[in-house]
């Protein structure tokens, strides 16, 4: 069970009833462990407690978007805690200052982030409870704690057989100092962690009953909708206030910075009222652009003066010396979240403070937004986390919470912000395009000795995170590439060991709003690294893994999944003739995957059939499996979505695309057979939610060389492309 | 007044009769298991069933389903195969699109002459999921037929 609580009943049902709390304050140094004596009442800042009905509550910051992280943490701490699996309950915890990931600095959801940032704080906190009910029970019993074991919600004396609950023992362990370091279990002692155990959102999602953010009711509920820019930079001229007014239902017409909001009864009347005021706008910043105009803009900044990210050795130099020079070109279109559930909030402003329910992935920035925009201090706004439909990184910018305040505020009332799915795709943060240009040289042994890699990009930093930009560089366009050196931890960089390498950035000046979409920019730069180093494995005569092993000498992990996957794959084997196998890999957020795709291409109409995408994955410990491998399976689907379909079109200086029948993403008949592979590893944990997208295109498009001798260096490889390739030739 | 009969009861709502039949069921009716998502008819997220057949609420307004019978997600049985096949296959994962899947997937088992799961499968691709639980609704169809023949072999 998994319930949405209001900040009062967050209280009271998880400080106020008496029984054993660990709550945390968040240090400069991560968590430090507090019990409920030490926790300010005001501040939910509580992980889990236990209460004298023997019932365990675990609260999570962290946003569900059906990855798993209720789950996961639960099992963490009930793991640690030796909790009874059968007496937890999860719950979503509203934004407070505990539930900051302590690798990122704020309470967002994001860079695959959520159990690999507050893994060790969870396992000190269940194992510290775990350690307070021991000594509670040995005080108790008055014996030695060595002679009691924690075992499934009791405290157990071996000797004498003694027992006493959890719920029996909290009222005595939260009087007692909260120990600092803890033992924590070895993993042959673990009961939950690395076993598949059902998530505990999935029967309210089968039922129908649980509430996302546009099924949020509130009493007196209004409905706004925003007539919002036909192109970038676009200012109203003119609209029909009292036509809009007219519509029944229809309260207010409110110019806001976005737009123009119709604030309504309910969303029917919000739309029409919408459609009545026929807005007209100026033609915006760039009226000229589209398609082609960004193509052309952004490869002709590959002509000019670059920032250089990454200069190790001397690249120029040792490509005009190479036995072998390769170049290339790639370009990787924008493409839209279109999460299932578009953009929506639901907020009320009042004079003593301000509510949000919201559907976000980052509660620090909407808990500031909302604060900004309500005019109240942050601690009088009340941010509530709605369960998402997906959340692909759209949801980590609040725009929309900003609206629903704003809207609130100027009507009084509590108001629902909803998007159009027309609004959601027109008003996206794109995943941004990358124009990149590579050479590379080989030595006689086919050996990589330099690779100079230019590339031209939108900004994602300033409209996500300004902290990532700096001297022009914004680091989210590079991960993939090159990352700061303070993220090595990360790995979001080339693998590739090359002794010469020049990354050079350049930002694109076009008014094209981008964000973080599922792997950030990992995704479309392993695209081009992991198709370029096919390239550069064919010029050296090798096959594609061996060129691939031979580059990645010292680098155990990634040798590992490649060597793996090849394995499961059959790698090497013969395949029917007119498919075509291809392999990739890539590394970011501390995980390691490497994937072969097996293809086939209809010559005829262009269109490719994924017949088979097998993987293999190293994220380090595990913690539920089950969901793990569905998050690679729909990471996979993601990519090959991006590889086969998706690419946003834009017209007259704003976005064309608009709905599910001009904006392709994958469907059912599409999908290929999955395999998931686990390597085992002991190293650091790693991220999962993100980290299947990244080879799987360019494991697509490799597949398609392998079938045709054509390379194709643009996404998305539709039947268009394709067939236009394959005549070239 | 417009006369709704929805999961066998009948209800009286005070709409104009060109209102979209998901507004009504959502916010006069308050049931938020069917889901918006496009509004055009694209992605199979407001699924219901109108007379047994699978039908998209976003499209369909109130006035075209009057004396019609409308079943949503609230109304499937919780014991219904499909439900508990999607439970143990741990089909979800936002589960946004789900019960519109689930929808869509009861109306074709319902079907006669009955489809086999790889029938259903083909008729499967007006309805979108974003995170890519394809691979698993496939699964959960498998079991659903399983579960569906074994209950019928009890009664």
């Amino acid at each position: 069970m998994r319930t949405s609580m209001t900040r009062r009943a967050f209280l009271k049902g998880s400080l106020a009833a008496a029984g054993l709390t660990i709550g945390v304050s968040v240090t400069p140094f991560g968590h430090r462990l507090l019990n409920a004596s030490e926790i300010d009442s005001f501040s939910p800042n509580v992980f889990f407690k236990i209460t004298p009905d023997n019932k365990v509550a675990i609260f999570v910051g962290n946003s569900e978007m059906g990855q798993g992280v209720l789950t996961a943490f639960a099992m963490i701490i009930a793991e640690e805690l030796e909790a009874d699996w059968s007496r937890v309950r999860v719950k979503q915890a509203p934004a407070a200052d505990a539930f900051k990931n302590p690798i990122i600095g704020g309470q967002v959801t994001v860079a695959s982030a959520s159990v690999r940032g507050f893994y060790e704080a969870l396992r000190k906190a269940g194992a510290a409870g775990r350690a307070m009910l021991i000594k509670a029970a040995a005080e108790t019993w008055k014996v030695p704690e060595d002679e009691c074991k924690a075992l499934m919600g009791t405290v157990k004396q071996e000797k004498s057989g003694r027992t006493l609950t959890y719920g029996q023992l909290c009222l005595k362990a939260a009087k007692l100092q909260v120990p600092e370091n803890p033992p924590l279990k070895s993993e042959n002692e673990f009961r939950y962690m690395g076993k598949p155990m059902p998530r505990v959102d999935v029967p309210e999602k089968v039922a129908g009953t649980a509430v996302y953010g546009l099924d949020v009711t509130v009493k007196d509920l209004h409905y706004a909708v925003i007539a919002r820019p036909p192109a970038y930079g676009a200012k109203p001229l003119s609209y029909d206030e009292k036509g809009a007014e007219q519509i029944k239902g229809v309260q207010k017409v409110i110019p806001v910075p976005m737009g123009i909001a119709v604030c309504a009864k309910s969303i029917d009347a919000a739309l029409k009222g919408r459609d009545a005021l026929k807005v007209k706008w100026d033609k915006g910043v760039l009226p000229d652009m589209d398609n082609d105009y960004i193509e052309k803009s952004m490869s002709e900044d590959l002509n000019k003066p670059m920032v250089s990210v990454v200069n190790t050795g001397d690249a120029k130099k040792a490509i005009s010396e190479a036995a072998k020079k390769i170049e290339a070109t790639y370009f990787v279109p924008f493409v839209a979240h279109t999460t299932m559930e578009p953009m929506n909030c639901t907020a009320y402003v009042r004079d003593d403070g301000c509510d949000v329910w919201a559907p976000t992935q980052a509660q620090t920035g909407a808990q500031m937004l909302a604060s900004k925009a309500s005019g109240l201090p942050g601690e009088k706004v009340h941010v509530q986390t709605t369960f998402m439909g997906c959340g692909l990184g759209r949801r980590a910018k609040p725009d929309f919470v900003v609206e629903a305040v704003t809207i609130s505020k100027a009507v009084g009332k509590p108001v629902k912000v909803m998007w159009t799915r027309e609004e959601d795709i027109k008003y996206d943060y794109f995943r941004a395009a990358g124009s990149h240009r590579i050479e590379a040289g080989l030595d006689a042994q086919g050996q990589l000795i330099g690779w100079s890699h230019k590339l031209v990009s939108p900004s994602i930093a300033k409209e996500i995170n300004p902290g990532q930009l700096k001297d022009g560089i914004d680091w989210f366009c590079m991960w993939g590439l090159a990352d700061r050196p303070e993220s090595y931890g990360w790995n979001n960089r080339i693998q590739y060991e090359i002794p010469n390498l020049s990354i050079e950035f350049l930002m694109s000046s076009l008014p094209i709003p981008c964000g973080v979409w599922r792997s950030v920019q990992n995704g479309p730069n392993a695209f081009v690294i992991e198709c370029f180093i096919d390239e550069l494995a064919h010029a050296a005569g090798k096959d594609p893994l061996e060129f691939r092993l031979q580059n990645l000498k010292n680098n155990m992990r990634a040798r590992r999944v490649l060597e793996v996957v090849a394995e499961k794959a059959g790698w090497g084997k013969a395949i029917p003739k007119g498919e075509g196998r291809g392999i990739a890999q890539h590394a970011c957020f501390g995980s390691y995957v490497a994937q072969v795709a097996e293809i086939s291409v209809n010559k005829k109409d262009g269109t490719i059939k994924v017949h088979r995408v097998v993987a293999a994955v190293d994220c380090g410990p595990v913690v539920n499996p089950d969901p793990l491998v569905a998050q690679i399976e729909g990471g996979i689907i993601n990519s090959l979505s991006t590889a086969l379909k998706e690419e946003v079109k834009f017209a007259n200086g704003g976005v064309k695309s608009a709905n599910f029948d001009d904006y392709n993403v994958m469907r059912m008949s599409e999908v290929p057979e999955i395999q998931v592979h686990i390597v085992k590893s002991n190293e650091k944990i790693g991220g999962i939610g993100e980290v299947g997208v990244p080879p799987a295109a360019p494991a697509v498009a490799n597949a398609f060389f392998n079938a045709t001798g054509v390379r194709i260096r643009r996404l998305p490889l539709s039947p268009k492309t394709v067939t236009e390739a394959i005549k070239k030739v | 007044m417009i006369s709704l009969h929805v999961n066998g009861k009948v209800f009286q709502v005070d709409v104009s009769n060109d209102t979209p039949l998901l507004w009504v069921l959502r916010d006069n009716l308050n049931l938020k298991g069917t889901k918006y998502s496009c509004g055009i008819g694209e992605c199979g997220s407001c699924t219901v069933h109108v007379d047994g057949k699978a039908v998209r609420s976003c499209t369909i307004s109130v006035g075209e389903v009057q004396r019609k019978k409308i079943t949503t997600i609230e109304g499937l049985p919780e014991n219904h195969p499909v439900k508990k096949a999607w439970v143990k296959e741990q089909v979800v994962q936002c589960g946004y699109c789900q019960p519109g899947v689930i929808m869509q997937v009861t109306a074709l088992l319902s079907q006669r002459p009955a489809l086999d799961a790889d029938q259903i499968i083909t008729k499967m691709d007006d309805v979108i999921c974003r995170c890519g639980t394809y691979p698993r609704i496939k699964r959960g169809i498998k079991t659903a037929i399983q579960m569906t023949r074994k209950e019928v072999k009890k009664s």
